[in-house]
């Protein structure tokens, strides 16, 4: 919600005494207004003032921190609902299970596969962030703080998730230091759960399971003056869980409802009750919608391969293509005398053309040259892909590690065959397809 | 004070679109609000999905498919996956077409097209091979062949749209799905063409383009997100086509679905890998905005039903 010049102006001591070296405290204010200059340059502004305005001018959405170190993450400071509007701020973070109910082989097991999914795509580190920390009543006490125990050293950002306030303050304690979230309010406890949060300076998780419950919660939190908050929006069906997390985003970015605005957690596995491609199904609707922090039984590697793809693209700023990086891949088991191909750094374009070079089973080593991170028609019309930047590659990179000399050129720049021949006596400069799509048949015809 | 909630339906709304003819017809689109929003007003209709019978043979297909379909040909998987209770929509997926693959012949295909439109009762979706030469003959003779069940196209694009505009959907009166490439007006483009040829706009629908998640999926997302926008908030009557988006086409054609799993150990199952690629994606083309999905896995089928269930 921006503030208008002359809302600013009530709060200035109005002395227009240029200490802020503005002429008058009207001029200052305008030009906080427009974000030319912050509010702090006052010198005489009260501390009460500053808090307000910096309040007012805050995004619609709160952006909270969790964790510490290199496993600190931020979520939230969302402030459109849909990404061609503006890009999406904070890519959201899957959570994986364990809970005092389960035998100790299971939560190994679990534990194992937080290791074993741990990968790289397109530069980006791929795994479950955090871990849902899930307090079993029927099981007690001292296995789920034994169970905490067990999982403190782990870097992934613990979430616990327990009602009982006792219990809470306990397993609290053990973990304070590497900032966890403690999902535990609701209704009924959050006076004294907020007590313990606040105490051990970590955020806290609002449950609630209806829009109104979790909203009348927030705000009575709010009040307590605690405004670091995630809101769990799970509720017993997946058509409410996804109403609560859309009603939420929607009240705070479209109407400006502050309370609406915080991260939110969303327990897909608890919705899919155990049906393993349900949850992967609606894990992938809370990617796209609105969901901060996402709860599955574990990240297994078949689900993480899409689901963190997905994550990539929704999460991907419009105005900075994704790149891969710039060097020899070779695929098929190429080796050093297998013909070579060339193309954009570009990464749909890598996806693409190395997905086809794949299914056509010929060894091939692609060369992927950097082209600013454009298509190739793209780079081409730029000058960022050229017959010279091309044989620079080449000379630099490719030559003393390749020893065919064979080069597949993509079709769209046969154009540049002619000056390729003059710059790279040595090579065979092939004129490939203008289509990934054709490359397996033409691959197999031409090199098998 | 309870959370103050306001409704956003809008007063324009998505075409309905009727496939197939009898007590099997089916009737989709007609939202007039974003995906799965029934807190802003009760769809009309829940978002459909097609199986994908594709003729080009089983070397390719996983263990679960083949359970399931057994070794049975063409007309036969048609039947078990018309069967199924949650497939509202036969989609055949003439691949072996190809001239430069298979090379079947357009008459072959037609007969098989034939003896499935005799086998079964629920509609069908033809979808072609991608070379547009053959794949204009193929519509064009399809959509006669099979003429007065009210099949859909798959598809009309910039480059043969006139020929299956006029064939498959003024000579023949049958749907015309209108294909683009993932940006909202090259879509709006071709339907502007496809009417002003004179096919009605009732009797079009659209595939705004597909891709696999993680490939580029954030185009489909945004074209999806715009589409409705503009289809519902400004009444753009020439983008408020039901949207038919093929899933498994694409999810089955990146590595993730392909590589077996003594190439990629880590990985494991490649079934589970495919089958995961397949729910991903068709779940976040539902989020986004289609309207109906075409799947091949049973089990994806059965997901995805389960999923569009639990949230209308």
């Amino acid at each position: 919600m921006a503030l208008k010049g002359l809302d600013i102006f009530k709060l200035t001591p109005k002395t227009n005494c240029k200490d802020c070296g503005s002429p008058t405290c009207m001029a200052f204010s305008m030009k906080v207004a427009q974000g030319a200059v912050p509010i702090t340059k006052c010198p005489h502004m009260s501390q009460d003032v500053l808090d307000q305005l910096s309040e007012a001018t805050a995004p619609p959405m709160k952006t909270i921190e969790v964790g510490t170190g290199s496993s600190l993450h931020k979520l939230g400071g969302e402030t459109v609902m849909f990404r061609h509007e503006k890009t999406f701020v904070s890519r959201n973070t899957f959570a994986a299970t364990v809970c005092n109910c389960m035998d100790a082989a299971k939560v190994d097991a679990v534990l194992a596969g937080i290791k074993h999914v741990d990968y790289d795509r397109i530069g980006e580190r791929m795994y479950a962030e955090m871990l849902f920390v899930n307090y079993d009543e029927a099981s007690g006490k001292d296995s789920y703080i034994e169970l905490v125990k067990k999982v403190a050293g782990l870097e992934q950002v613990l979430i616990l998730n327990v009602k009982d306030v006792e219990v809470a303050k306990e397993a609290v304690a053990l973990v304070k230091d590497k900032k966890p979230i403690l999902n535990g309010a609701t209704p009924e406890n959050y006076e004294a759960m907020n007590a313990v949060a606040k105490e051990a300076d970590v955020v806290l998780g609002v449950c609630g399971g209806n829009i109104d419950a979790i909203y009348d919660t927030v705000a009575a939190i709010e009040k307590l003056g605690n405004k670091k908050l995630v809101v769990d929006v799970t509720a017993a069906t997946a058509k409410e869980t996804f109403a609560n997390a859309v009603l939420l985003r929607r009240g705070a970015v479209q109407d400006g409802d502050r309370t609406c605005g915080y991260p939110s957690i969303v327990n897909v596995a608890a919705l899919a009750k155990g049906n393993y491609h349900l949850q992967a199904a609606y894990a992938s609707m809370f990617v796209l919608k609105y969901g901060s922090i996402i709860v599955l039984d574990e990240l297994t590697y078949a689900l993480a391969l899409p689901l963190c793809g997905l994550r990539q693209n929704i999460f991907t700023d419009p105005q900075k293509p994704m790149r891969v990086s710039p060097g020899i891949y070779p695929m098929n088991g190429a080796t050093e005398d297998s013909p070579c191909a060339i193309t954009v750094d570009f990464a749909l374009t890598y996806f693409v053309v190395s997905g086809e070079i794949e299914r056509s089973g010929v060894p091939i080593n692609f060369l992927i040259t950097d082209a600013g991170g454009y298509s190739v028609l793209t780079a081409w019309a730029a000058g960022k892909l050229s017959a010279g930047s091309i044989a620079k590659f080449i000379t630099e990179e490719v030559q003393d590690k390749i020893k065919s000399r064979k080069l597949i050129l993509p079709g769209k720049v046969a154009v540049l065959k002619g000056e390729l021949e003059a710059k790279l006596p040595d090579w065979e400069i092939i004129v490939g397809t203008t289509e990934a799509i054709e490359l397996v048949n033409y691959l197999r015809n031409n090199f098998k | 004070m309870p959370f103050t909630k306001k409704a956003h339906a809008f007063k324009a709304a998505i075409n309905e679109v009727t496939l197939g003819t009898g007590d099997r017809a089916v009737t989709f689109g007609g939202a007039n609000t974003f995906p799965f929003y029934s807190f802003d007003a009760e769809a009309k209709h829940k978002p459909i999905i097609g199986a994908e019978i594709s003729d080009m043979g089983y070397e390719e297909e996983t263990e679960g498919y083949k359970a399931f379909y057994g070794t049975a040909d063409v007309v036969e998987r048609a039947k078990k996956a018309a069967a199924m209770d949650e497939v509202a929509f036969i989609c055949l997926h003439f691949a072996a077409a190809d001239p430069f693959g298979a090379n079947k012949s357009t008459e072959d295909c037609i007969a098989e097209a034939k003896a499935v439109a005799e086998a079964i009762d629920k509609p069908i979706v033809v979808m072609g091979c991608k070379n547009i030469d053959k794949d204009t003959e193929l519509f064009t003779k399809i959509s006669e062949a099979l003429a007065g069940k009210n099949i859909v196209v798959m598809s009309a694009r910039e480059e043969d749209y006139k020929a299956i505009g006029a064939s498959a959907g003024l000579a023949y009166g049958q749907k015309v799905s209108a294909e683009s490439a993932v940006d909202i007006n090259l879509a709006k483009q071709l339907n502007v063409l496809l009417m002003q040829l004179g096919v009605n706009a009732k009797n079009m629908v659209m595939n705004l383009g597909s891709a696999a998640a993680g490939y580029g999926y954030e185009y489909v997302a945004s074209t999806m997100d715009r589409v409705r926008a503009a289809a519902l908030g400004q009444n753009d009557t020439q983008l408020q086509m039901p949207v038919i988006t093929p899933v498994s086409t694409e999810t089955w054609a990146v590595k993730e679905s392909i590589a077996e799993e003594a190439d990629m150990p880590e990985w494991g199952a490649r079934e589970e890998r495919g089958v995961d690629m397949e729910v991903v994606t068709a779940a976040a083309c539902l989020a986004a905005g289609s309207d109906a999905v075409i799947l091949r896995h049973p089990e994806s089928i059965r997901t995805i039903y389960a999923m569009i269930d639990s949230l209308c």
